[in-house]
């Protein structure tokens, strides 16, 4: 690892892997999902984890594979309906699942990124999703108070990175991954080329560098 | 022609040339093989773009509809995050969403995401297309394949939203919410009033311009 790239190996992510750490996944059905990444979490054995992400994948596809694998404590989703596994140990009481609105819980980590206390959004208003929340009236509308969200770790898939960090994404699976790169103690992002500082148009940049701890380009072990 | 394609027909019609759509899953998919030729609609997905466009043979990495599924893009499609994505929908940018429905009632509530105790997939998206969009169509089969009614008086399953729906389309007629209150303003072609009061729970209103449903020239009654 030069002293000018954030680049580092599969391997060097082993001693920032813990039990019961809460982890961010981009990805949507799988596609924006580090699969390199979740296979070294899944290789290290830590368990009791808390994942948040969009939906849990399959079994075999994206994070479906932790849960599959029983590594996971808690899901924190929109969607799980894809992964027969997490409806299952769900109903069997061994796996605790927080589902919430996709666009909520987008803000959610939004917020948990970017300093902000949290979110008021109509979406959920008159369904169980309202219980347990404050919901406040503004010009006639209701809406529900939804809190931030962080985690220990956040796990991205770009496309191409330079040494600085700084990100694209390809086409669908840009995702959630932006959002994420603000709401975690230790960013690191899966990618599929690494270019030179500076070869990547600053107009072009998605994700801002500053934001990313770590890269590590897929597939190199 | 079936119910679902004989519904799709009958929603593609809804659409106004320029209309940013967001099609759910199953029957709303198949709202775009039968858009009328001088309309042209941009279509959301909500996995993070504006211009979902059919297959065409040819798969590119990372194109993939709300589904998950390999799709297609037109000229001039934009991609962005999920924050975005759901900026555009639930900031009133989404002109029409198209849904399925397990249940809707005479209020305007819709239920479509998960029945307690059997299927708890998660709303994904749902909620806020539902609640974002500035028109929501039900686009679904009249009665359950038991022939329960799906069309209620108040829904008995978790809500995807409260009173948020515009219109619902089955293979039987269209109704619409106007003022508060479920009307009836269409019947398809061979369908009497008798059998949509009988397969329907909600109390509804006849319109007095109710008409004959608009199908393809080609169709049969069913």
């Amino acid at each position: 690892m030069s002293q000018t790239s954030k680049q580092i190996s599969y391997a060097a992510l082993r001693p920032r892997l813990r039990d019961g750490m809460s982890i961010l996944f981009g990805g949507f059905l799988g596609v924006g999902t580090p699969e390199g990444i979740v296979g070294e979490i899944l290789d290290s054995g830590v368990r009791d984890l808390t994942i948040i992400g969009n939906d849990t994948g399959t079994p075999e596809v994206g994070i479906g594979v932790l849960v599959a694998n029983k590594r996971v404590r808690k899901v924190i989703s929109s969607h799980i309906g894809t992964n027969a596994e997490t409806g299952r140990q769900m109903i069997a009481g061994e796996l605790d699942v927080e589902l919430g609105p996709q666009g909520t819980l987008a803000e959610r980590i939004r917020c948990g990124g970017s300093g902000l206390g949290g979110v008021l959004t109509p979406t959920g208003v008159g369904t169980i999703v309202e219980e347990g929340k404050t919901k406040l009236n503004f010009d006639g509308i209701d809406y529900l108070v939804e809190r931030p969200i962080r985690a220990d770790m956040a796990i991205l898939k770009a496309h191409c990175a330079d040494g600085k960090g700084n990100l694209v994404y390809q086409r669908a699976a840009r995702n959630f991954n932006p959002i994420m790169a603000l709401a975690a103690d230790f960013v690191v992002a899966e990618t599929d080329a690494i270019v030179p500082t500076g070869d990547i148009d600053p107009d072009l940049v998605m994700t801002p560098g500053v934001l990313v701890h770590a890269l590590i380009l897929a597939g190199e072990q | 022609m079936d119910a679902k394609n004989l519904i799709a027909f009958r929603v593609a019609q809804e659409m106004k040339d320029g209309d940013v759509v967001n099609l759910g899953i199953g029957l709303p998919t198949l709202v775009p093989d039968y858009l009328p030729e001088d309309v042209h609609i941009t279509l959301q997905s909500e996995n993070g773009f504006l211009g979902l466009g059919p297959l065409n043979g040819k798969t590119l990495p990372n194109l993939v509809n709300a589904g998950g599924k390999p799709c297609g893009m037109v000229p001039g499609t934009a991609f962005f995050d999920s924050a975005m994505s759901f900026c555009i929908i639930r900031g009133g940018h989404v002109d029409v969403t198209v849904l399925g429905g397990l249940q809707v009632d005479q209020e305007g509530n819709l239920a479509n995401w998960m029945v307690p105790g059997k299927m708890v997939p998660g709303m994904g998206g749902a909620m806020d297309l539902v609640t974002g969009a500035k028109n929501v169509i039900v686009a679904m089969e009249h009665a359950t394949k038991e022939g329960g009614a799906k069309i209620l008086k108040r829904c008995t399953l978790p809500l995807t939203a409260a009173k948020k729906v515009s219109a619902i389309i089955t293979e039987l007629g269209v109704f619409r919410f106007i003022d508060g209150k479920l009307v009836l303003t269409e019947i398809a072609p061979g369908v009497t009033l008798d059998e949509i009061r009988a397969k329907t729970e909600a109390e509804f209103v006849v319109s007095p311009e109710c008409c004959e449903m608009e199908t393809p020239r080609e169709a049969q009654p069913v």
